[in-house]
């Protein structure tokens, strides 16, 4: 049983995850109980939500999170994510969450064929979804993005759903460092729980490692919807 | 056909061996047969050669080595010393740190992704051998030209390696170097630093003990990487039509890696573990070797358990195999079971292949027959030393002699000739921005780098309570060294020294990779012992160990060597991370200060070689008691709080430094030339002992008296001032004004007379475009 303030939030560590320690530092931050998640594991713990760390899960071999897709672990995250808990995948994890088909569209390697760290300025246009109600919209935020495979694709007729949804969650500012279409940076789901960001927001949570502290928000709104009842 | 077992090679006395395409010299052939009172075996000729060869026995710098530990420094500060994998400080609070810097420039150079990348493989193994989790990395890189053609090929490659590599295994890239000169145009350096912490009851040593104990490889299974040399012995044993060609050049899985260091660890920590070593050059032939060596003394190895990826390998070929991601355990047979569960975990393919024994012989056996008897410590420690003959080169007093003076290089004399040169010297290849490279490596990953490129050091906090962190910063200028090699070493010292310094740590400890020609030439050899020594006494004044570091010989092209090039790597640690001293200013009003004296020193400078392509003279004096009261100040200020930013001074002077610093923080200056030194030498010489601070105006009386206190030059020669063009706008006639947008400006008071203004936008346009305009082309 989880209480109000006792928000779960578990962490998939896959073979080749590389950012798991800083998602679960960014849960603490907010105020939240981080669980090691383990992914030949079926149980999830009795988590509240779930995040999909940055990494290489198993080594992007054959296509970046298409191995992962089918870890045991990720069979009972899709299942539940389907009926409604609420799962953030960041980089790594966002690509497996489009491999899973929770997500639509695909990531490809970056138009300019190197793999790109920068401080990345984003605009936030969606604050409806449980990881970004506590930003508003229009908000300009900076935090890291690393990838090597970072370009968000998708037809014409799923872009422009997504646009008309009002599913496109970040837009990358001033430079798009991965050609992803349209800008994309990160897209929701119709339901707004199931969400995923190529850049990092768990980078950017303290001033002393980060450019910002301007990842947060995404912890913290996930800690408040939770509280508000949004469960799985 | 069988194989060249012990029984043979006893009996077959006269049998013709390759040892000299082996690299073996006729005398060390007859010591390996004087050895074993018999002929070695195939397998044993194919350890024995590779065990001593230059790059496994240090045969040619054993001798000089020896001064790091004749000259050490007394400190409590060493847990572990030299000779291990690599050596281990003491930070305090029960916390331990292990670096260690290796070169991998030969592989680099043939395929540079998988030579760059196997580099940073092989470092972090070695740093997780002691029982440490690697923290971070950083790469020390030499190229030729910028515009060279074969540079375009070569450094991409390194660069995609380093970060193909470093980033899939979790590691933040905080550091390291980017140099260009045209000596390495045809052996670049790609030398590769890794960091790692642990507790001080985890530092594990590389040692077989306790008989009975199990040898258990664990990690990649075994192909045919690295073995092109022993080829030879392949082509005698293995049938005609059998796999001609082995690759010389290993290839890496960093996915394999990562798993490797959690499976490490996870093992060390549950104390399953007696010894443990990883395996790079050389393979089995050295793990096994070392580990009976240093532990009980025996080992009895069966080869054909060794999971192979290519079945056709013959059992030298194993034994020299430089396959990547392997490890060795020693492992108590009561744990082996739990040992095994853990493998399984990480999906770590793990095999029993040997047990330690109490025999003092190192056996081998290969299907039911033994292949390799010997001690193991001949064929581990107990190589040929050598004492090879050098002397001072015979141009090195025509070169001394050649001095960068106003008479003999043409200097800038007029304020737009100064204006013009800043932007040139902010767009010259080893000044200018490397984000080119930088933005290829992931910083941020495990969420603790403090510091990352271009600031001064990198680094990373170690302990998330109290804050507790180092930094760690590599240098060499090679010019310098080749001008005075002894010299040479003890500037890179102080450079390395300065650079932890200026960011708060205090420098602890010392790791070096020394680059050099063939040791076989009289004169390279001299400038490799005179580095050796510069660098040994150097580290005795300052009170830094060395300990450990890596001999990279043979960096020539055809007869001609690269400049001598000892990049020095030093670490330092810092109570609290949160009061590190970064490069960009801030406030409005803080107060720039030069610390050090300023000298008519350019030999070996980044203007003389940019601007006239000159080497020559006497390299600027190095005065490391000088070093010592700056690297104080600068702790005791950052400790203080009485700095906002602070920055070294070395290649391209005190304007190429305040132009990073403007760039770092996109916030103007105003800075005067002191009116008692030249314009053109106030701001391009390159004299050392020098930084620049930046303090708030309410800590200048404390920060003037701690510099008095000392004895330390301190000039006050700026003011950060981000309003220089709005008031200029707001002064000027009203159409002037009308929509200009001011812009931050950097300002030099005092040129000859005249003011010079650059707008921060075309010093950066300068500074940013220069590795892009050729690299992206």
């Amino acid at each position: 049983m989880t209480t109000l303030l006792g928000a779960r939030i578990g962490v998939v560590t896959f073979p080749g995850s590389l950012d798991d320690r800083d998602a679960a530092r960014a849960i603490r931050f907010a105020g939240g109980e981080a669980v090691e998640l383990w992914h030949a594991d079926a149980d999830l713990k009795g988590v509240d939500a779930v995040v999909l760390p940055g990494g290489f899960s198993y080594g992007d071999y054959l296509r970046c999170g298409a191995i992962a897709r089918f870890a045991p672990a990720m069979q009972t995250i899709i299942d539940r994510a389907r009926q409604g808990m609420p799962v953030l995948g960041i980089c790594n994890g966002f690509q497996i969450l489009v491999e899973s088909h929770l997500l639509p569209g695909a990531l490809i390697r970056n138009d300019h064929q190197h793999f790109v760290c920068r401080d990345q300025r984003l605009r936030i246009e969606n604050t409806t979804s449980v990881w970004t109600r506590d930003f508003d919209f229009g908000d300009e935020i900076v935090i890291p993005l690393k990838n090597g495979e970072g370009g968000y694709v998708a037809d014409e007729h799923t872009l422009d759903m997504l646009e008309a949804e009002g599913r496109v969650l970040a837009r990358y500012l001033e430079v798009n460092p991965n050609g992803s279409y349209r800008d994309i940076a990160g897209l929701v789901n119709a339901q707004g729980t199931v969400a995923g960001l190529m850049p990092h927001p768990e980078h950017a949570i303290e001033s002393l490692t980060g450019p910002s502290t301007d990842g947060r928000p995404f912890f913290t709104s996930i800690i408040a919807s939770l509280a508000a009842g949004v469960r799985a | 056909m069988s194989v060249d077992n012990v029984t043979t090679a006893a009996t077959t006395p006269e049998h013709p061996q390759p040892y000299r395409d082996l690299g073996l010299r006729d005398d060390e052939y007859q010591r390996i047969r004087d050895i074993l009172s018999r002929r070695p075996t195939s397998s044993e000729l194919a350890m024995y050669s590779v065990m001593w060869s230059e790059h496994c026995s240090y045969k040619s710098s054993k001798v000089h080595l020896r001064q790091f530990g004749d000259k050490k420094p007394h400190t409590d500060a060493m847990l572990v010393g030299i000779g291990e994998n690599a050596g281990v400080v003491d930070i305090g609070q029960g916390w331990a740190v292990t670096f260690k810097v290796e070169s991998h420039n030969h592989p680099s150079y043939v395929e540079p992704y998988q030579g760059a990348a196997t580099g940073v493989g092989g470092i972090v193994r070695d740093i997780m051998s002691m029982g440490a989790r690697p923290v971070a990395v950083m790469d020390p890189l030499r190229f030729g030209p910028l515009d060279a053609a074969d540079t375009r090929r070569v450094l991409p490659g390194v660069i995609a390696g380093v970060g193909g590599y470093g980033n899939c295994l979790g590691l933040p890239n905080i550091g390291g170097e980017v140099v260009f000169d045209p000596s390495y145009a045809g052996n670049p350096l790609v030398n590769a630093l890794c960091v790692g912490t642990m507790k001080h009851e985890d530092i594990h040593l590389a040692k077989a003990s306790g008989i009975g104990n199990r040898v258990i490889l664990y990690g990649a299974t075994t192909g045919g990487d690295g073995i092109g040399g022993v080829s030879v012995l392949a082509s005698e044993t293995f049938d005609a039509d059998g796999p001609a060609k082995r690759p010389s050049v290993q290839v890496g899985d960093p996915f394999m890696e990562k798993l490797l260091i959690e499976c490490t660890l996870e093992v060390l920590h549950a104390g399953l573990v007696e010894g443990i070593q990883d395996l790079g050059g050389a393979g089995i032939s050295c793990a096994t070797s070392e580990l009976a060596s240093n532990g009980t003394g025996g080992m009895h190895v069966w080869l054909d358990r060794v999971p192979l990826r290519d079945p056709s390998l013959s059992p030298e070929e194993i034994l020299m195999s430089e396959s990547q991601e392997r490890m060795c355990a020693i492992v108590p047979p009561e744990n082996v079971e739990q040992f095994m569960a853990i493998c399984r975990k990480w999906d770590v393919i793990a095999t029993d292949i040997g047990v330690v024994t109490d025999t003092g012989r190192l056996i081998i056996e290969w299907k039911g027959e033994t292949i390799v008897d010997v001690p193991p410590r001949t064929v581990a420690h107990d190589g040929p030393v050598y004492q090879r003959p050098y002397h001072r080169p015979a141009w090195q007093d025509a070169l001394q002699a050649d001095a960068p003076t106003a008479d003999r290089l043409p200097r800038p004399t007029t304020a737009a000739e100064l204006r013009a040169l800043v932007l040139r010297m902010a767009g010259a290849p080893n000044l200018a921005s490397k984000a080119w490279v930088t933005d290829q490596y992931d910083r941020y990953v495990m969420g603790n780098t403090v510091l990352a490129q271009p600031e001064d050091s990198g680094m990373v906090r170690v302990d998330e309570e109290t804050g507790l962190g180092v930094a760690v910063a590599t240098d060499c200028n090679g010019r310098v060294a080749k001008l005075d090699p002894y010299t040479g070493a003890r500037f890179a010292l102080a450079e390395a020294y300065r650079n932890v310094a200026v960011t708060g740590a205090k420098p602890l400890a010392v790791t070096n990779c020394l680059n050099f020609g063939s040791p076989e030439d009289p004169e390279v050899m001299w400038q490799f012992a005179e580095a050796v020594r510069g660098l040994a006494d150097g580290c005795l004044e300052l009170g830094t160990p060395v300990t450990g570091g890596n001999v990279s010989f043979y960096n020539q092209t055809g007869t001609v060597a690269i400049l001598p090039t000892p990049v020095v790597g030093v670490l330092g640690v810092i109570d609290d991370v949160d009061r590190r001293t970064p490069m960009a200013w801030g406030e409005d009003g803080d107060l720039i200060y030069l610390l050090g004296d300023t000298r008519d020193e350019f030999a070996g400078s980044e203007w003389a070689h940019e601007v006239h392509g000159h080497l020559g003279g006497m390299p600027p004096a190095v005065d490391l008691a000088k070093e010592r009261v700056l690297g104080e100040i600068l702790i005791a200020g950052s400790r203080d709080g009485m700095f906002n930013a602070a920055h070294d001074v070395s290649d391209g002077g005190v304007m190429q430094a305040l132009v990073e610093m403007a760039l770092r923080s996109n916030v103007g200056a105003r800075i005067w030339v002191p009116d008692d030194v030249d314009p053109f030498v106030f701001m391009y010489a390159e004299s050392t002992a020098r930084a620049i601070v930046v303090v708030p105006r309410d800590e200048e009386t404390r920060f003037a008296g701690m510099c008095a206190m000392r004895g330390f030059t301190a000039s006050r020669i700026g003011v950060v001032d981000s309003r220089l063009d709005i008031d200029a706008i707001e002064a000027s006639t009203e159409e002037a004004s009308n929509g200009a947008v001011p812009a931050q400006l950097l300002q030099l008071d005092n040129v000859h007379g005249e003011t010079l203004r650059w707008t921060l936008d075309e010093l950066r346009a300068a500074h940013t475009a220069t590795l892009p305009a050729v690299l992206n082309a």
